[in-house]
This record gives structure tokens, C-alpha cells and sequence, in this order.
């Protein structure tokens, strides 16, 4: 790989030429919010959170997804992208029903987390109050489909690390849902294997052990983060 | 033409309610029925939960008493279970659950009704509150609000959390506890033994001051029903249920909770959001009883613990051999209860399993039903569950201490009504006499309707035709 120039928030980096924008920010330890992208998934550009400004470009572009290019001037922190990054924290929290105080990840959640972090006060849009469905058809596992924010790190974790691929996607828009096998109910499932690995990149409490109640579901995702490396040494 | 009257500041019950009193042709009160218009909605909305979530959203339902529900709502997860927990879990929860008690009792006491008796009924209520009693006796109101803290404290210094708390979960407890928390706690008791036995003598001084009026003021004769120990002793945590007659003969003993719906009949009425509740073979009106503070030891035959029991046995010579039943009492039954709590709270801190780190047991469904039980410190407090074969609720009952006093509340209104409401027109201190008689029981109206409430406390006054002919609202 080559190195290239490019200028980061107005200081000159030099940067491996094919890296994404947030790969490139990470190694220079400039930290842009995310939810959707987990290292060492594909990312997908899902939740909007590490939209960046490039000179010359109108529109924002997500950092997970854009590569570094030859002298691009990149602008990861702004007034106009803190306001759109609060802004998509809000939709998060109005969209579905959220309700940390009896979450079983309060204490424990990215989403809560981010919230603090982008200085969320309160949520400016209506909530949309969805029926979600809870399924808690799985022996070992719920998902709780109020508190999904459609990260889809599950699906990709399953198909990418796991290679069941239980989990998909249907429908569009507000009504998008996280799916096991063909529209089963989990525990049902004639791919899932029980191995956690969903469970533990989940960002919410949307997905989570039987066995933990509050307090104490704290999840791992470096221990997936390690075994993602680990595998990729033995092959 | 009826006129509003807005008395500042917002009254001291724990929730929003009004109070109706009818007047007959001559002007006299004829009744008085005490709405609560507060809804809560947990038995609903709570369907489709997975039923081990259910400890940590029930304590939502109170500020005051969110322990009760955790701890009845894990008895019944763990019913569902099928598992025991082990000792020291136990006994953690039993210190948490008397600290709960006493921060409940004190705050009922120095907070909502101290102002009545120590600054006077028809004081100004603008400085009828914790801060007048601060401004006349600094050092008892400090103590109150102390004696509140240890209670939240003691709470903290086990989960982390002096409200709702997180570590009480089905199987056991999720932390256990540090011996810097045990001497912390420990280290809190003289203090709080002292201002419990302060305010012991405080109010005997007054009952002796006003003898008439503490005998008099919503003097009501109704059955009782408390949990209580295999010995018969004092119990919050565990134990089976009695009953007993206005005259003290008991009617049902050791009846077992797990059979409440036996024996323990709701009846929903059209003025408000509260059910009534009553003791089934006796029917209504018949099978009226009380719980609470008054009603646990009118039922026990002893307390657990000598510095309460000596002040029990004084406390039950003044029933003369039958119940007591005068309202004005749970006062000081809920210091003997205080009293008690910490005495419980000091042998367990010494006792040498609560610093033990086995405090957790596991196990997933193994039945579709649980009963949680438990004495709250309004009464006892039943969490009913029933589970689909994933585990996920599909009907859900809570019976709540507060519904289960409402019939006599309501005849404590009417008491204190026909004592002081003359004529047709209410004096602000008739008002703050009515409430009086409810803040008696110290009602918790947010756990007993399941509150999306903003009404203050309202009386209104009807002639014989149901017209309102005077209102006066708080808030």
C-alpha cells in the first residue's frame, strides 16, 4: 500500500492509500461516533452517525464507507455535523421504545452512551410508540425488537464470523425488521447455533442473555473483535 | 354558587386524589368517598414482557417502596424458576427490605404528617411542612431527614443505588456486600436508634397532650391482616398470612399467600381508579380488613427484637386486649416497626454469612406461574405472573396495600367528615383534618392504580341534590 497526503480537521496526515476515512481517523486517534460499524465487518454506511464533510463535496459522506483519496481535505468534526449527529441520536431514541431505566443494558449500552456523548438533552421529534414484538422463543437468548436501532452488526457478525447467516432483514423504511431464517421465530431457527456472537456485538438491549438480568449483562464485543484477528492469523 | 378555594403548598400524600363529602337536607355529612383518579397501567402493559424483566420495571411503580415490588416480583420469578437462593442473598434482601421500611416510615412521619402534630393542625400551611418543623426544632428535623437517609443509604451501600435499585434479581443478589459498606452501616445505628427512640417519646408526649383527639380521630373497627413469622413473631420478608376480628379473635391463621385469590377478593367501584379489596368468605362490606403498620402488629404475637418488643407489648395494652384500631396508632406503630428494622438491620450486619460471596443461584422456566409476597411497608403487597412457553407474560395481577385499605380509608374520611365539617361550608383546616385521616395510612396512590395523574388533593362539598356547593382543591 502507498501512502498518501490528506489533511484531517486542517492538519496534514499521511494515510495508507484504499483505507476508509474512519480506518484512516483511527489510526490518528481522531475519534468519530459510530454505531453501525464493528471492526472487522464489512461496514455498510447504516446509521449515519461518522458522516464527514469533504471540500468540494455538497453532500456529507459516511467515513465507514468512503475511501481516503489524494489530497482530500476531510472535516470529521463541525457545528453543522454535531447538530446532525445529535439530530440522528434523537431519531434513534423516537423511532422504537427505549426505555433505559428498565433496560436490561442501562448501564451497559452503546446507544446510551452516544447519546451522552453528542450532548443529547432531550428528543425534539415525536415518538412513533411502533408495536415491536418481543421474542423470547430462543432457550438461551431474547430480542427485543423495541430497542433494535437496525445496526445490522448481528446480521453481518452471523454471516461474516459465525457463517449461518440466521439473521436478515425485512421490509423498508419505519418498518424494517431484523429477521431469524425465513421469518421464524429464533428458537425455531434451523441455522442459528447458539453461539452468543450476536449477542455480544449487539449494541443495545436489543439482543440479550436469559440468564443476565440488569447490571450484570455486560457484553464483550472485543472478545468477537479477538476472535475475528485470531481467525484471520490461521488462515 | 359554589366557590374554588387554592391552598398552597401541594399536599403531602404520595399521589393525586379527591375526596367527595355529601351533605344532607339538614346540612349534615351523610358520606364521603375518597377518589383516587390516577391510572397506572402496569397489569397491561406489562404483557409481552419476558418475565424476568419484571423486577426491575415494577419498582418503577413507587419512589417509596420500590423494594417491596422488586422482592415480591423476584419471589414469583422464582417460583416460576423453582429455585432457592442462597442464605446470604436472603438475608441481604431482608436488610434492604427493612431499610426501605424505615426511610418509607420516616418519610410518612417527619415529612408528610410531623407537620400536622408538632406545628398544629390549622397552622399556615405555607410552613406546614418538613422545613417548618426544621425552623422549630432544627434538631428533629434534621434527624428526620437522616434517619430517611440511612434507610437509602443502607440501600446504596449494598446495590449502588439508593432508589431503584438494580441487584435484586431472580436466584439471589447481583453484588455482595464490602466489609468498609458493613462498618459503614454499622457505624450509622446509634444515631438512628437514638432519633427513633426521640420520636417515640415525642409522640407519647403527644398522645398524652391530646388524648381525646388521638382516640377519637378516625377510630375505626375493622379486621386486620398481616404476615407473620413460624413463631409468630414480626415478618416482612417471608412467612403465611392472618387475619383477625375487630375484636382481636383470630378469624384465619397461616393462611398460605400462594392461595391469596382464595381468600382475597377486588372489587373495582365507579368513583375511582382503586379497587377495593376484601376478605372473600366474609364478602363486602363484611370482610373489610386493614394491613399496613397498625394491622401487622395487631396480628403478631411478638416482635423479634427487645427494644421494639418492649415497646410492642406497651402498644398492644392499649388495645385493652382487642386490636388497635385507631388510625392515629400507626404512627406509632410504624416507629416500633423503625425501631425494629434497625435492631434487624445491626444483628444481620454481625451476622457472619452476609459477607459471603455465594449469593446467587441460577435456573431458566420451570413452571408457567409464580406469587411473589411480601409486606411492603403500607401492607402486603402480592406480585401474581402467568408465563407462555417462551416465558413472556400474559396475565399479570398486583394486589397492593394501599387498595386493600381503601374501604377503611374511606370510612376514615367519613369519620373525621362528620367530626369537623359543619354546615356547608369547609374551613381550611377541616381540610387538612380530612387528609389527616388519609396521610394515617400513609396511601401510596401511584402503586395502587398502576400515574399519568396531575390533580392535587380536591374535597368537594355536595347538598342533598348533588350540587357542589364548595370545592377546595390544593396544588
Amino acid at each position: 500500500m502507498s501512502k498518501i497526503s490528506i489533511t484531517i480537521n486542517d492538519e496534514p496526515y499521511k494515510v495508507e492509500s484504499g483505507q476508509t476515512i474512519m480506518e484512516a481517523c483511527k489510526e490518528h486517534n481522531i475519534k468519530i461516533p459510530s454505531m453501525c460499524h464493528f471492526d472487522g465487518l464489512t461496514d455498510v454506511g447504516a446509521c449515519r452517525l461518522c458522516l464527514v464533510e469533504i471540500e468540494g463535496q455538497s453532500k456529507l459522506l459516511p467515513s465507514c464507507t468512503t475511501q481516503v483519496e489524494p489530497n482530500q481535505k476531510i472535516r470529521t468534526h463541525s457545528d453543522r455535523l454535531s447538530g446532525h449527529r445529535q439530530m440522528i441520536t434523537e431519531l434513534f431514541f423516537s423511532e422504537r421504545n427505549h426505555v433505559c431505566a428498565v433496560c436490561v443494558a442501562n448501564g451497559n449500552c452503546e446507544l446510551q452512551d452516544l447519546a451522552t456523548e453528542v450532548g443529547m438533552k432531550h428528543v425534539r421529534f415525536p415518538y412513533l410508540f411502533q408495536e415491536c414484538e418481543v421474542d423470547a422463543s430462543h432457550a438461551m437468548f431474547v430480542i427485543d425488537h423495541n430497542r433494535c436501532i437496525m445496526c445490522t452488526r448481528c446480521v453481518r457478525v452471523c454471516s461474516e464470523v459465525e457463517g449461518a447467516h440466521n439473521w436478515d432483514v425485512k421490509n423498508r423504511g419505519y418498518k424494517v425488521r431484523i429477521i431469524s431464517d425465513f421469518d421464524t421465530p429464533w428458537g425455531e431457527s434451523e441455522s442459528c447455533t447458539s453461539c452468543r456472537k450476536c449477542v455480544e456485538v449487539c449494541p443495545t438491549g436489543s439482543l440479550w442473555s436469559k440468564d443476565k438480568a440488569q447490571g450484570q449483562s455486560k457484553k464483550n464485543p472485543q472478545m468477537i473483535k479477538d476472535l475475528i484477528e485470531k481467525r484471520k492469523v490461521n488462515l | 354558587m359554589g366557590k374554588e378555594i387554592l391552598i398552597h403548598p401541594v399536599t403531602r400524600i404520595e399521589g393525586h386524589a379527591k375526596i367527595t363529602i355529601q351533605l344532607d337536607d339538614s346540612g349534615q355529612v351523610s358520606d364521603a368517598i375518597f377518589h383516587v383518579n390516577e391510572f397506572r397501567g402496569f397489569e397491561k402493559f406489562c404483557e409481552g414482557r419476558y418475565y424476568t424483566e419484571m423486577p426491575v420495571i415494577t419498582p418503577r411503580i413507587c419512589g417509596i417502596c420500590p423494594v417491596s415490588h422488586t422482592i415480591s416480583s423476584v419471589k414469583a420469578c422464582e417460583m416460576i424458576q423453582q429455585i432457592k437462593i442462597p442464605r446470604t442473598a436472603e438475608l441481604l434482601r431482608r436488610v434492604i427490605q427493612q431499610a426501605q421500611l424505615i426511610s418509607s416510615h420516616a418519610l410518612s412521619f417527619f415529612h408528610l404528617s410531623a407537620p400536622d402534630l408538632l406545628l398544629g393542625w390549622d397552622s399556615d400551611p405555607a410552613t406546614r411542612n418538613i422545613f417548618g418543623i426544621a425552623e422549630k426544632d432544627p434538631d428533629l428535623g434534621v434527624r428526620g431527614i437522616r434517619l430517611r437517609k440511612f434507610g437509602q443509604e443502607v440501600s446504596e451501600r449494598i446495590t449502588g443505588k439508593k432508589i431503584h435499585i438494580m441487584g435484586i434479581v431472580p436466584g439471589g443478589m447481583s453484588y455482595a456486600l464490602t466489609k468498609e459498606n458493613r462498618q459503614a452501616i454499622l457505624d450509622w445505628i446509634p444515631e438512628v436508634l437514638e432519633t427513633t427512640h426521640m420520636s417515640i417519646d415525642l409522640l407519647k408526649k403527644y398522645h398524652a397532650d391530646h388524648t381525646d383527639m388521638v382516640n377519637s380521630f378516625a377510630n375505626i373497627e375493622s379486621m386486620h391482616m398481616g404476615l407473620i413469622a413460624d413463631d409468630g413473631s414480626h415478618e416482612l420478608y417471608d412467612g403465611r398470612i392472618r387475619l383477625v376480628a375487630a375484636n382481636g379473635d383470630i378469624v384465619a391463621d397461616r393462611l398460605n399467600p400462594l392461595d391469596y385469590h382464595q381468600f382475597i377478593q377486588e372489587k373495582p367501584v365507579s368513583w375511582s381508579y382503586l379497587k377495593s379489596f376484601f376478605y372473600k368468605p366474609m364478602g363486602y362490606p363484611d370482610g373489610i380488613y386493614r394491613v399496613g403498620p397498625l394491622s401487622r402488629l395487631n396480628v403478631i404475637d411478638r416482635m423479634k427484637t427487645p427494644q421494639a418488643q418492649k415497646e410492642f407489648e406497651e402498644f398492644r395494652a392499649l388495645g385493652q386486649g382487642r386490636p388497635v384500631h385507631g388510625n392515629f396508632y400507626y404512627h406509632y406503630a410504624r416507629f416500633i416497626e423503625i425501631l425494629a428494622g434497625i435492631e434487624e438491620i445491626e444483628q444481620m450486619m454481625k451476622d457472619p454469612d452476609i459477607l459471603s460471596t455465594d449469593i446467587q443461584t441460577h435456573a431458566s422456566r420451570n413452571q408457567p406461574e409464580g406469587i411473589g409476597c411480601c409486606e411492603a411497608p403500607r401492607g402486603i403487597l402480592f406480585h401474581h405472573y402467568k408465563t407462555d412457553p417462551d416465558g413472556k407474560l400474559n396475565q399479570i395481577d398486583f394486589l397492593i396495600a394501599t387498595g386493600q385499605n381503601n374501604p377503611s380509608m374511606n370510612q376514615a374520611i367519613l369519620d373525621v367528615a362528620r367530626q369537623y365539617v359543619k354546615g356547608d361550608h369547609i374551613e381550611e383546616g377541616a381540610l387538612n383534618r380530612v387528609e389527616g385521616a388519609i396521610r394515617c395510612f400513609d396511601p401510596c396512590l401511584s402503586c395502587s392504580t398502576h400515574a399519568l395523574g396531575d390533580m392535587p388533593i380536591r374535597i368537594e362539598l355536595k347538598n342533598s341534590q348533588g350540587e357542589v356547593i364548595q370545592r377546595i382543591a390544593r396544588g
